[in-house]
This record gives structure tokens, C-alpha cells and sequence, in this order.
């Protein structure tokens, strides 16, 4: 079916004209039809505008046009990042009639590639949750088993790739939202270096740590998005003004005289002992490969959670005082005056979580404790941020887990918010240190639920990790796995 | 590092314009003394010397539009287009007569 082709499959069809963009649109909302009713991936479906899209890429093709590699190609956006004329309600009650005026940069630039947007994604509230089930709107379902969570923030994003009712889709990622619902739903997520993809428009949680990325069926699709969204902006003056490569120069199928390390400290206690099989396998068919694998130190790992929840809900609570009722968005009705407008809108809009964390930064960046936890954490930032320097003096790339477990069930962690934290604890330490990191499918555990193997590079060095993800993914078949989706007993 | 009481979560919550009921302050005391708890694993780190990061690529808000390095660049000062008033105006809550009402703030007798 043309639902379950990559982009630069489906880019041939219809370079050929052996299909339309029209029909892979409804190819998708076909699908959409037979499983979004148990996945629940979408907030916002955008048909009309999709099939509009379609039948401009079509003309393209039919004239004969030099077309984009994502023209007339599917995608679906995660609810947090600004699309013009297109409700974006970033999974809160507070943002749910909110329609931007102006489109996301990331947006600008897939429009000129010529995608087709099949909707918007639910996700965690603010992308705060690792599950998803922190959505003010629904809770999305694993679809390798619907009983489990696809992970988060960007589970909404994640699910609709691997459930094949998208063909590729944008997840934002602040401590691993993109790359460890990549892990437990079996599909490619990448975070790009911070400042390698403009923000302009992805609705601010931690802007120290927040950056765009793309989740996909394979690794060459991947390096087909990165070519799309990566680039400085005048809109962003934490993009970063270095040259874009192409980046699918870089798959290439060979590691021969690369340095893989592997931290010790990511093997832990409570690492699930199949994953551990599973990353040491891997690293083993890359070093049959003919790279060197050795074992590395990044010996400030495990205080990188800690200070995540102090920098994040720090960050997050100055960004999230522009939801006031004033500009935009929900407004609580007849107030008895403006400050009682602000709380009873702000606590009435936002949902726990997202309390939780502003609580937790306000508390962190009050007088009197801002020594104590911001500076603190800042500092500890700059020492995790020296291991990984340290770490790529000496090795090319770093192969760890994704996430510590496979997808948990739904309900399992959400009234324990520390629990649900340290499902983090694979991701964050490289979000510290604003780099590059990939998850690729690696395995699956005893149950079936899909395994990632994290691959992280130097800043900047997007290229590395590419070409050690594409030698991986070229040299097993992991990637080709398709979870079978229970619909009433009849399997889809 | 302290830990926080209900005193001090109501006092936090008016800094973030939130408001709770008893329970929820309870609730909220609790889970975050939990969390302020695991935080404090950061003290077991002797950080006297280190410098803060805020910023992973320090010299990036400097580069744009110049030589890389050069320092504080400041954008060209020209004129261009905001939004119309109306695109702006049509997220609004409360809209009027082209601006964001909100309640009543000063006095009309004074």
C-alpha cells in the first residue's frame, strides 16, 4: 500500500507518475479511517487543505517540473509548532480555539518544498510528559500495543509514523520528546545540534534546550527532513549561521575507522536487561562493521535529571507567563479584577503538569533560591556539557539506549511525577549539551515492544551520526518491522 | 538545600499567578518537596569553580549577519511590516474598539 512507503520511495512513484500525490493523500486518510479510531495520533486533520496541496505537487509533476524530494509527500506536525490559519492548541485547554496568524519557519520551509500536511499531532501539554497522556484532549496508544503508552512528548507524532498514517512527521524535542517516543514506537526520531533548526514559531517550553526534528520511517527520509528544516533565521537569534550540508551525502554504508563509545554510566541497575542485550548487539554489528567500539566515562550522567527539572520548569515558567487571558486563548469569565483574571485563567487552562512545573520554576528562580537551584543546576550543565567535549576528543560518536524501558502501560507512571522524570534519563544529559542525537530501531523485547539504539555526535556533527545510523539501519532489518494494529479482534 | 512548605507554595503560587485549593496546595507541598528532594543530589557536587552554562554555543547570538565571533552585531534598523491589526486582534478573548480589553484597572473617578 502506498501509506507504508518511505518519502524517497514514494518520491519515485511520483516522479514517474506511477502515482499522484492525490492518491497517497487518500491513500493516508484511508488508513487514517481503518486505525486513528485506536491510535488516536491526531488532534487536527487537515484534509481539505492536504488534497489541495496534493493536487498543486501534482501539476508539478505533470508538467514535468524539477520537484523537491518532498514534494506531494504526506506529513503530519506536532501541535506546538505555528501553522497560519491551522488551529494549534500545543495539547492545553489554555491554547485549544487559538489559530496562529503566522506560519512556524519550519513550516514556511516545507510549504516550499511542496509537502502535503495531513494534520496536526497530540502530544504532552506544553511537550511536558514523556507519555503523551498529559494532552488536555486524549490519550494516543502504542500501536505495537495499545495498552502502552508511544511515549512523549511527541507520542502523537511518533505513533502516526509508526502506525503508517503519516509518512514522516516534526516532534519537538526539550530533554528527548522526540527521540524516546522514536524508541518505544519503533520509528527513526532525530534531535538536531540546538541552533541548526529555527524555533521561530514552535511555541516556547525551555528555550535553552527546545529544537525542532523529524521522525521517519527510515534514515535516508531523515536526512531528506534535515535538508528541509535546518538553516539560520532572522527570526531566531539562537539559530546558528553555519553551513547546511547536504546531509544525504552522508549516508553512507560504511563505518570502517570510526570511533564508537559506549558510557558505562548509561548501564545501570535499572536499565531493562533486554535493552542492554539488545545496544550490545547493536554496537556489535557495527563493530563487525569495522568500527572501533570502546567503553567511554561520562561521569556526571546521573546528575542530569535533576538538573533538567530545575533548568526546564525555570525556563518554562517565564515562557508560560504570556498565557494570562489578555492576547489570546482561553479567558476565565467575569473576573473580579485583572490579577484575579490571571490566576483563575491560568488555573483553570492549564492542566497539573504543566502547574507542576511553573510551580517548580518559580520556586526555583525566587529570591533567595535561585543561587541555590538555577545557578546551581547551570553549573552542573557546564559539567555534563565537559564530559561529552572530553568524550568526542577521543571517539566520533556515542551508541547508548534511548530510554531505560519499553513502552509502559498507560496509567503506570502518571501519579508518580518522579517516576515519569526519570524516564529522561537517557536523553537528557546530550539535551545539556545541545547536541545532535538519533534513535533507530534496534530490537524488540521478549513482548514485542520496539527497542532504540541512541547515537549522539559533537555538535554540528549531524553528518556522523547519519552515517553510523544509516550503516546500522542498511546492515539489519529492524527498521522493517510494521506493528500490527488490533482493531476489534481484526488485525490491520 | 530547603525544603518547601504550604506557606511557601501559596507564596510561590501567587509569584506564578496560580491559585489552589487546600487540597491542591497539600498535594503540590508534598510532590514537590519530593522532587526538591532528588534535586538536592546536585549538592553532592562541588561546583565553586565551575562557570554557568545558559547557553551551549556562547558566541551564536553574536554571529548572525557577521564574521563569526564579532560581538554584539546588532541588526540592521529597518522599518518593516507587522502584522494587521485585525490578524493580531483575532485570537483575542475580549477584543475592543482594536485593542485587548481586560477588566477595569484604573479608577474613572480619579
Amino acid at each position: 500500500m502506498l501509506y507504508e512507503l518511505t518519502a524517497h520511495a514514494l518520491h519515485e512513484k511520483l516522479k514517474s507518475q506511477e502515482t499522484t500525490a492525490v492518491e497517497l493523500a487518500e491513500s493516508v486518510y484511508a488508513r487514517i479511517d481503518e486505525v486513528e479510531s485506536h491510535v488516536k495520533g491526531y488532534l487536527t486533520l487537515t484534509k481539505d487543505l492536504a488534497l489541495e496541496q496534493a493536487s498543486r505537487a501534482d501539476s508539478g509533476f505533470q508538467k514535468g517540473d524539477e520537484m523537491p524530494p518532498l514534494a506531494g509527500i504526506p506529513i503530519a506536525i506536532k501541535d506546538v509548532i505555528c501553522t497560519k490559519g491551522v488551529r494549534t492548541t500545543c495539547g492545553s485547554k489554555i491554547l485549544e480555539s487559538f489559530v496562529p496568524p503566522y506560519d512556524a519557519t519550519v513550516m514556511t520551509k516545507l510549504y516550499e518544498q511542496g509537502v502535503v500536511m495531513i494534520g496536526k499531532t497530540n502530544m504532552d501539554e506544553f511537550a511536558m510528559g514523556s507519555s503523551t497522556e498529559n494532552s488536555a484532549y486524549q490519550i494516543t496508544h502504542n500501536p505495537w500495543n495499545l495498552d502502552t503508552i508511544p511515549g512523549g512528548s511527541s507520542g502523537g507524532s511518533a505513533a502516526v509514523v509508526s502506525a503508517d498514517t503519516a509518512v514522516c512527521s516534526l516532534g519537538s524535542d526539550t530533554g528527548g520528546s522526540i527521540r524516546q517516543p522514536a524508541a518505544l514506537c519503533g520509528v527513526v526520531g532525530m534531535k538536531p545540534t540546538y541552533g541548526r533548526v529555527s524555533r521561530y514559531g514552535l511555541v516556547a517550553f525551555a528555550s535553552s534546550l527546545d529544537q525542532i526534528g523529524p521522525f521517519t520511517k527510515d534514515v535516508t527520509d531523515c536526512a531528506l527532513l534535515l535538508n528541509a528544516i535546518c538553516g539560520s533565521d532572522a527570526m531566531d537569534a539562537t539559530s546558528v549561521d553555519v553551513p547546511v550540508p547536504d546531509f544525504t551525502q552522508y549516508l553512507i554504508n560504511d563505518v570502517k575507522g570510526l570511533k564508537i563509545g559506549v558510557p558505562k554510566e548509561y548501564f545501570t541497575p535499572a536499565l531493562d536487561t533486554e535493552i542492554s542485550d539488545c545496544i550490545h548487539s547493536a554496537t556489535a554489528v557495527l563493530e563487525g562493521l569495522g568500527a572501533t567500539v570502546e567503553e567511554i566515562s561520562l561521569p556526571h550522567t546521573e546528575y542530569a535529571i535533576a538538573t533538567y527539572y530545575i533548568i526546564a520548569p525555570a525556563e518554562a515558567s517565564a515562557n508560560l507567563a504570556r498565557y494570562d487571558g489578555v492576547r489570546y486563548g482561553y479567558r476565565h469569565e467575569n473576573p473580579e479584577d485583572l490579577i484575579n483574571m490571571y490566576k483563575k485563567t491560568r488555573s483553570e487552562g492549564f492542566g497539573e503538569e504543566v502547574k507542576r512545573r511553573i510551580m517548580l520554576g518559580t520556586f526555583a528562580l525566587s529570591a533567595g533560591y535561585q543561587d541555590a537551584y538555577y545557578k546551581k543546576a547551570q553549573k552542573v550543565r557546564t559539567l555534563i556539557k565537559s564530559d561529552f567535549d572530553a568524550a568526542f576528543e577521543k571517539v566520533d560518536v556515542i551508541a547508548t539506549p534511548t530510554s531505560p524501558t519499553p513502552a509502559f502501560k498507560i496509567g503506570e507512571r502518571i501519579a508518580d511525577p518522579l517516576q515519569m522524570y526519570l524516564s529522561d534519563v537517557m536523553t537528557t544529559p546530550a539535551s545539556h549539551a545541545g547536541l545532535p542525537g538519533i534513535s533507530v530501531p534496534c530490537g524488540f523485547v521478549k513482548n514485542g515492544l520496539p527497542v532504540g539504539l541512541q547515537l549522539l555526535g559533537a555538535p554540528f556533527a549531524e553528518e556522523k551520526v547519519l552515517r553510523v545510523a544509516y550503516t546500522f539501519e542498511q546492515n539489519t532489518e529492524h527498521h522493517r518491522q510494521k506493528p500490527q494494529i488490533q482493531t476489534n479482534g481484526v488485525v490491520s | 538545600m530547603a525544603t518547601i512548605t504550604t506557606e511557601g507554595v501559596r507564596h510561590v503560587a501567587n509569584l506564578a499567578r496560580l491559585e489552589f485549593n487546600d487540597e491542591e496546595t497539600e498535594q503540590f507541598t508534598e510532590q514537590l518537596a519530593r522532587i526538591l528532594d532528588y534535586i538536592g543530589t546536585l549538592n553532592e557536587l562541588e561546583t565553586d569553580e565551575v562557570p554557568p552554562t545558559s547557553h551551549i554555543h556562547p558566541h551564536q547570538v553574536f554571529i548572525m549577519g557577521s564574521q563569526e565571533g564579532a560581538a554584539h552585531v546588532a541588526k540592521a534598523d529597518v522599518v518593516k511590516p507587522s502584522y494587521p491589526r485585525e490578524d493580531v486582534l483575532a485570537n483575542a478573548p475580549e477584543p475592543e474598539e482594536g485593542y485587548f480589553g481586560v477588566p477595569r484597572v484604573v479608577d474613572r473617578s480619579h
